[in-house]
C-alpha cells in the first residue's frame, strides 16, 4: 500500500461573488522513499495541496477530498489531538524562507529540542544530546556550541540546515520540501540538496519537493508533478518529462527557461496569465493561452487520463520528439506565437 | 537645467579602474573602528550595447558596485568615469547631471513602486525633477514609454497593486528609461519572477537594448539567465574580481575554481545534453571583515596550495579573459 495516497482533493476558498478553486481534483499517490517533484507557476496550488495534507488550511477555506490517507490514517476524519501527534512527527515540513519560520525569540537549541520532547518524550538532556546529533547529520560544524545560537546570528544556509534537523527529528516517513532553497545562493543550494538526497536515502523517507526551479526537480526527482491552475496537468518519470514533455504547459515551461535557449537570441514564452478567480475558462484550463489549442479544447475540459508510461491531462497530447528537425519546427512555432 | 554633458558615443558607457569602497564599522565610542573592504580593486569596462554580468553569492559586493557606478555611493579610492566624465572629479551639478545617465531596476516589483501613485505619476516623476518639461509632454512620454515596454494606454491611470509581478517590473524598466539613459543597473531584476513571465521580460530587456543601444550593468546569481543576456562576465568574490572576461569564453572553460563551482552548483536539466561533475563546495563565504590572507577563495577551493593561503594571487591575462587564481593554468584544457 501507498504511503500517502490522495484522491480528487479540492481546496476552495469562497468568496461573495465567486469561489476560487486554488486545488481542483488532484490525485497523487506516493509510496516510502520516494521522491517526487511539484512544479508549477506561482498561483497553481502546489503548496496549497501540501497545507491541505498538512491541515494548515484555515477559514474559510474549505478541503474535501475522496481520500486522504496517510501511513494507514484517515487524514479527513482525523481528530484534531491526532492529527497533532502525527504532523512533525511522521510527516514534517520544510519551508521556503528559513529566517521567518524561525521564531526570533528562542535559540536555535530550544527549539529543536522542542519537537524531540513533545513527540518522542525525551527529558531535556536526552533531547540536548540528540540535539547535538542532529545539527552534526545536517553539517554544522561546532554543534554543541550552536544550540545556543539564535536565528538571527546564523546565516541563511546554516538556518535552512537547523529547518531541516527539526524536520528529520523524529525521523519522519515523510518529509514535505516547499521550495527549499529558493532564498538561498547557488553554491548553498548546491550544498542543501546534496544534504537532502543523502538524508532522504539514509532514512529512506518520502520526499515531496515543491518548487518552481525545473533544475532543481530533475536532479532530485524520480517523479515530477507539473500543475496549472490547480490541476495536475501531467505526471510522469523525471527523465521522461524532460526529454519529451507531453503536456503542451509542460513544453511552454521548459522552452522558457534561459538554460534551454541555446543561445538563441529570445526565448520562448507563455503568452496571458494563470486563470484568476473570475476567468476561469470552461473547457482546458490551459486552453487560453496554450499554442494548439482548438474549439474542442476550449469547450471541453479533459480529464487526467494514461498515456505513454504517465498522465496527462490534454486532449492532444504531444508525440514524443523523435527528430532535431520536429524539434527545431516547434521552437519556432512558439517564439512566433508570442508576438 | 541644461543638458547633461554626455561623452562621444563610441566612449564606454562605464569605464572603472581599480574600484574600491571601504566602510568603518564603528564598535561604538571608545574602542577602535574596523574596516571592511566592500569592493577591492575592481576594474572593467561597459560599452553602449552591450551587457556586463556581475555573477557572485550573496555578500560578494556585486550591490556595492552598483551602488557606486548608480552614483549612491562615491568610491573610497579608484577611477569611475560614466560616458568619458570622471565621477570622482566631477563638479556637484556634473554628478547630477551625470545621475541621469544611469538608472536602476531592483530585484522586487512588488517593493519598489509606491502603492499609492498611479503608473503615470510614477513614470512622470523622474521629469519632473530632472526636467523642466510641461505636464502634457511629461504625459505624452509617458504614455509612448508605456507603449514601448508592452503596456497599454489604460494602464496610465492604474495602481501598482493592479499588476502581475512581469507587468510591475516591466513598470520599473519603463521608470528607468524616461531620462532616456545610457546606462541600466539592474539588480537581480528577474530572479522574484516565474520562469515564463522572466523569459518575457528578458526578451523586453533585449529588445530595449537593441532599439535603444542600452548598456546594461546585470546583477545576477543566476547563470541561467546570465548565460542568455551578458555579453561579458565578471565573477565576484568577497570583494575581489576572480575572473572576467567575454561570456563565451568564461562560460565554456572556467578556469577560476570558483567559477568552476559556481558553474557546476547550478542544477542542470537532464537532457540537455551537458554531463558535469559535480563541485559542491564546503562551507560559506568568510566575512568580509576578516578575509583569509593569500586568496580569497582558498578557505573553500578544492584545489588549495600553500602557495594559495600565503600569496594573493593577481588578475592576469589567461586564454582569453583575466582570471586571479595561481593554478589556473592546469585548468587550460589542450586544445
Amino acid at each position: 500500500m501507498a504511503l500517502l495516497e490522495i484522491e480528487n482533493l479540492s481546496v476552495r476558498f469562497p468568496s461573495k461573488t465567486a469561489v476560487m478553486h486554488a486545488v481542483d481534483g488532484v490525485s497523487l499517490s506516493l509510496d516510502s522513499g520516494e521522491v517526487l517533484g511539484i512544479v508549477g507557476e506561482s498561483g497553481s496550488g502546489k503548496s496549497v495541496t501540501m497545507m491541505a495534507l498538512m491541515g494548515l488550511v484555515s477559514f474559510p477555506g474549505v478541503v474535501t477530498a475522496d481520500k486522504l490517507r496517510f501511513d494507514g490514517h484517515d487524514l479527513l476524519r482525523l481528530s484534531g489531538s491526532a492529527r497533532n501527534k502525527l504532523i512533525g512527527k511522521d510527516v514534517a515540513m520544510i519551508f521556503q524562507d528559513p529566517t521567518t519560520s524561525l521564531n526570533p525569540c528562542f535559540t536555535v537549541g530550544f527549539q529543536l529540542a522542542e519537537s524531540l520532547k513533545l513527540h518522542l518524550g525525551m527529558d531535556g538532556k536526552a533531547a540536548r544530546k540528540r540535539s547535538i546529533e542532529l545539527l552534526e547529520q545536517v553539517g554544522i560544524p561546532a554543534a554543541e556550541s550552536r544550540l545556543s545560537a539564535y536565528p538571527h546570528q546564523m546565516s541563511g544556509g546554516m538556518n535552512q540546515r537547523v529547518m531541516i534537523a527539526m524536520a528529520i527529528s523524529c525521523k519522519p516517513k515523510l518529509l514535505i520540501a516547499d521550495e527549499p532553497t529558493t532564498a538561498l545562493d547557488v553554491t548553498i543550494q548546491a550544498q542543501i540538496l546534496d544534504l537532502l538526497r543523502t538524508l532522504q536515502k539514509d532514512l529512506n523517507m518520502a520526499l515531496v519537493l515543491i518548487t518552481h526551479n525545473m533544475g532543481v526537480v530533475s536532479e532530485m526527482a524520480q517523479r515530477v508533478a507539473v500543475m496549472y491552475a490547480g490541476q495536475i496537468m501531467e505526471e510522469r518519470s523525471a527523465h521522461d518529462i524532460f526529454d519529451a514533455p507531453q503536456h503542451p504547459y509542460t513544453e511552454a515551461l521548459l522552452a522558457a527557461m534561459p538554460e534551454r535557449s541555446d543561445g538563441a537570441s529570445r526565448l520562448a514564452t507563455i503568452p496571458g496569465m494563470v486563470p484568476g478567480l473570475y476567468d476561469r475558462p470552461t473547457g482546458c484550463l490551459f486552453a487560453p493561452r496554450c499554442l494548439y489549442a482548438n474549439s474542442h479544447c476550449r469547450a471541453d475540459r479533459p480529464a487526467l487520463r494514461e498515456w505513454q508510461s504517465g498522465m496527462v491531462r490534454c486532449h492532444y497530447p504531444l508525440a514524443p520528439l523523435l527528430d532535431a528537425a520536429a524539434d527545431a519546427g516547434r521552437a519556432s512555432l512558439l517564439q512566433g506565437a508570442e508576438q | 537645467m541644461s543638458a547633461p554633458k554626455i561623452g562621444q558615443p563610441s566612449q564606454p558607457v562605464v569605464l572603472a579602474r581599480d574600484l574600491k569602497q571601504v566602510y568603518k564599522i564603528s564598535h561604538g565610542f571608545m574602542r577602535s573602528a574596523d574596516h571592511l573592504q566592500a569592493v577591492s580593486g575592481v576594474s572593467f569596462t561597459v560599452h553602449p550595447g552591450k551587457t556586463l554580468a556581475v555573477v557572485g553569492e550573496s555578500g560578494c559586493g556585486k550591490s556595492t558596485l552598483a551602488r557606486m557606478v548608480s552614483l549612491i555611493e562615491t568610491p573610497t579610492s579608484g577611477e569611475l568615469s560614466l560616458t568619458g566624465i570622471d565621477v570622482v572629479k566631477a563638479s556637484p551639478q556634473d554628478r547630477q547631471a551625470l545621475r541621469r545617465t544611469v538608472q536602476l531596476v531592483f530585484q522586487n516589483p512588488f517593493g519598489s513602486l509606491n502603492p499609492r501613485k498611479k503608473i503615470g505619476a510614477i513614470l512622470e516623476s523622474p521629469l519632473e525633477i530632472n526636467t523642466d518639461l510641461d505636464e502634457k509632454t511629461r504625459a505624452d512620454q509617458a504614455r509612448a514609454m508605456l507603449a514601448l515596454v508592452g503596456l497599454r494606454p489604460e494602464h496610465y491611470d492604474r495602481y501598482p497593486h493592479m499588476f502581475s509581478g512581469g507587468q510591475r517590473q516591466r513598470i520599473a524598466i519603463a521608470r528607468a528609461l524616461m531620462l532616456k539613459p545610457a546606462l541600466i543597473v539592474a539588480d537581480e531584476p528577474v530572479s522574484a519572477l516565474d520562469v515564463s513571465i522572466q523569459a518575457q521580460v528578458l526578451n523586453l530587456l533585449a529588445d530595449l537594448q537593441q532599439e535603444l543601444g542600452l548598456a546594461y550593468l546585470f546583477i545576477s546569481h543566476d547563470l541561467g539567465v546570465v548565460r542568455h543576456i551578458a555579453h561579458d562576465v565578471l565573477v565576484m568574490y568577497l570583494g575581489h574580481a576572480v575572473e572576467q572576461g567575454e561570456k563565451k569564453a568564461v562560460f565554456a572553460q572556467p578556469l577560476h575554481p570558483y567559477t568552476q563551482a559556481l558553474l557546476a552548483s547550478t542544477p542542470g536539466i537532464v537532457g540537455t545534453g551537458a554531463s558535469k561533475k559535480r563541485i559542491v563546495l564546503s562551507g560559506e563565504l568568510p566575512s568580509p571583515l576578516n578575509p583569509p590572507s593569500g586568496c580569497v577563495f582558498s578557505t573553500r577551493c578544492p584545489h588549495v596550495t600553500a602557495q594559495c593561503t600565503s600569496e594573493r594571487p593577481v588578475l592576469r591575462e589567461l586564454a582569453g579573459r583575466q582570471v586571479a587564481c595561481h593554478l589556473a593554468e592546469q585548468f587550460v584544457l589542450p586544445a
